[in-house]
C-alpha cells in the first residue's frame, strides 16, 4: 500500500522563524510539490481526510499583561513589539497560539477582568485568521479557569487547519500541575479518529514532561498524556511556562517552549534558583528575541534547526530608548 | 506500570494544633511547618539520613501544596487542618520543596529546602 511507505520523515515538515516571544512554524508537506510528491499527498488526504496544505503558524507566550514590577518595567511594550513583527512577516501567518499566562493575575475587583481585555486589545491586532489559546496559572489558577472561560470560552478544545490537528489543553486550571482523568479521557477520543500518521499539534502552558519540577516546571500527569500520543507518529508540543526557549525530544513528541514577552529565567541547568533575569534597560527586550527555527530537507520531521535573533529595538534604542517604553499604561 | 508520583500516606485531621516535639520512646520527631502566601516556616529542616520524622504541616491562609518528588513528598495542606507525614530520608542532600497548588502572585517562589545529613 502506498500509505505503508510514509513515514514521520517525508509526511510533515515544520519550518519557520521564532519569535523569542513566540515562534513561528511553516508547516509544509515534506515532499516535492509534483511528481512522486502529489503521490503521496494523494494518499495522505486518503489516510487522514485532508491533505496538508502549507501555512505558517506564530506561537505567543506569557504575555503577562498587567504584570508590572523590577524584572520588566515596560509593561506590554514586547508583546506590541512582537505584534507588530507578526504583521510584517512573509508570507503572513493563519494563526496565532498563546500559550498562556495571558495576563497577570489580581484580587482587586474587576482588576484581572480588565487586564484580561487589554490583552484582547492588543492581541486584535495581530492580523492572521485565527487566534487561539489556553490559560496558564496566572489566568485560571485562583479560580479555576471562570473568569477566563468568561473572556476566552473554554479551557481545552481541538480544531482542525489545513489536515494538522490542533489540540489545545489546559493543565493550569485544577491548580495543580495536572491535566486531570477528565481531559484525558477527552483528549483519548479526540484523536481516536485520526489515523497514526496524522499531524498533531498539541499546545499547552506548562510542559508535559519533567523538565525541573522542583521548579514547577512539570505536569504530574504529563506521561498519561503523552501516552494517549505515542501511537501518533507526528506529534508536536508547543509550551510556555518556563520563560525561556527549550527543545526537548521526546519518544513519541517534540516539544518546544517559546519565550515570555514580559522577562526570562535562566537555564535551570547553570541557575540555583529560579530568578528572573535581571532587566537590562540598555536592552530592554533582551532575552525576548527572535528564534529562527527550520527544519529543511535535512531534517527529520519532529526535529527543528533553530537560530537566534535578537528582538530589534529599531527606534527604540539606549537609555532613551528605555524612557520611551515607560509610557502610561492604558489600564 | 510504577505511578508518576508515589503518593505519600497524608492524614488530615480536622482543628488539630500540635506543638513541636522532640523525639520519646521511639516516636518520630515531630517537624512543624507553617505554609502561608507565599513562605513555608521554617525555611530550612534539616534530617538525619535514615532518620523518621514526622512532618506536620498547617496553611494559616489558604489551599498550598507541598511537593518534593525525590523524596515522594506530595501534599495538599489546607486552611483548618493538619497535614501530616512520616518521612525517612535515605538519600544525603539538599531538597528544594516547593508549593505546588498555585496560590497567587508570589506563587512561584514559594519554597523551602529539606536537608537531609549523613
Amino acid at each position: 500500500m502506498t500509505e505503508a511507505r510514509i513515514d514521520r520523515r517525508t509526511f510533515l515538515r515544520i519550518a519557520g522563524m521564532s519569535l523569542g516571544a513566540g515562534a513561528l512554524y511553516r508547516v509544509a508537506p515534506g515532499w516535492a510539490a509534483d511528481g512522486p510528491g502529489n503521490d503521496m499527498a494523494a494518499a495522505q488526504q486518503r489516510v487522514n481526510g485532508e491533505a496538508v496544505t502549507p501555512f505558517t503558524f506564530v506561537q505567543l507566550s506569557d504575555t503577562h499583561v498587567g504584570f508590572s514590577g523590577p524584572p520588566n518595567p515596560t509593561g506590554t511594550a514586547a508583546f506590541e513589539r512582537a505584534v507588530e513583527m507578526v504583521n510584517r512577516l512573509t508570507p503572513q501567518p493563519e494563526l496565532v497560539l498563546f500559550t498562556g499566562d495571558l495576563s497577570h493575575e489580581s484580587e482587586a475587583p474587576g482588576e484581572h477582568a480588565a487586564r484580561m481585555k487589554h490583552f484582547q486589545e492588543i492581541a486584535a491586532r495581530v492580523r492572521v485568521s485565527k487566534r487561539r489559546m489556553v490559560p496558564g496559572e496566572h489566568d485560571a489558577g485562583l479560580d479555576g479557569g471562570v473568569l477566563y472561560r468568561s473572556v476566552f470560552g473554554e479551557t481545552h478544545y481541538s480544531f482542525d487547519h489545513r489536515g494538522v490537528h490542533f489540540v489545545a489543553l489546559d493543565n493550569v486550571s485544577r491548580a495543580k500541575p495536572e491535566v486531570g482523568p477528565e481531559q484525558i479521557a477527552w483528549l483519548r477520543a479526540d484523536v481516536a479518529r485520526f489515523p497514526p500518521t496524522a499531524p498533531i499539534v498539541v499546545f499547552t502552558h506548562r510542559p508535559l514532561f519533567d523538565l525541573k519540577p522542583e521548579w514547577e516546571w512539570f505536569t504530574r500527569d504529563g506521561d498519561a498524556v503523552m501516552a494517549v500520543l505515542a501511537p501518533y507518529e507526528n506529534v508536536t508540543v508547543l509550551y510556555g511556562h518556563i520563560h525561556r526557549e527549550d527543545l526537548h525530544s521526546g519518544p513519541h513528541a517534540t516539544h518546544y517552549a517559546a519565550r515570555s514577552l514580559i522577562f526570562a529565567f535562566p537555564d535551570p541547568a547553570q541557575a540555583a534558583d529560579k530568578k528572573p533575569i535581571p532587566f537590562d534597560k540598555e536592552h530592554p527586550f533582551r532575552n525576548l528575541g527572535l528564534r529562527v527555527a527550520d527544519a529543511g530537507n535535512r531534517a527529520s520531521s519532529r526535529t527543528v534547526r533553530c537560530e537566534e535573533v535578537e528582538l530589534s529595538m529599531r527606534e527604540y534604542s539606549g537609555t532613551e530608548g528605555f524612557a520611551q517604553l515607560l509610557k502610561p499604561s492604558s489600564l | 506500570m510504577p505511578r508518576p508520583f508515589q503518593r505519600a500516606h497524608v492524614v488530615a485531621l480536622a482543628a488539630v494544633v500540635a506543638l513541636s516535639s522532640p523525639a520519646r520512646g521511639g516516636e518520630p520527631r515531630v517537624v512543624e511547618i507553617t505554609a502561608k502566601r507565599f513562605e513555608f516556616s521554617p525555611a530550612v529542616v534539616t534530617v538525619k539520613k535514615g532518620e523518621t520524622v514526622m512532618l506536620r504541616l498547617r496553611s494559616l491562609d489558604v489551599t498550598h501544596g507541598f511537593f518534593q518528588k525525590d523524596l515522594g513528598i506530595d501534599l495538599e495542606i489546607e486552611p483548618g487542618k493538619v497535614t501530616e507525614m512520616t518521612l525517612t530520608p535515605r538519600v544525603q542532600g539538599r531538597y528544594l520543596t516547593i508549593c505546588d497548588h498555585f496560590c497567587g502572585s508570589g506563587h512561584g517562589n514559594m519554597k523551602m529546602t529539606i536537608v537531609v545529613e549523613e
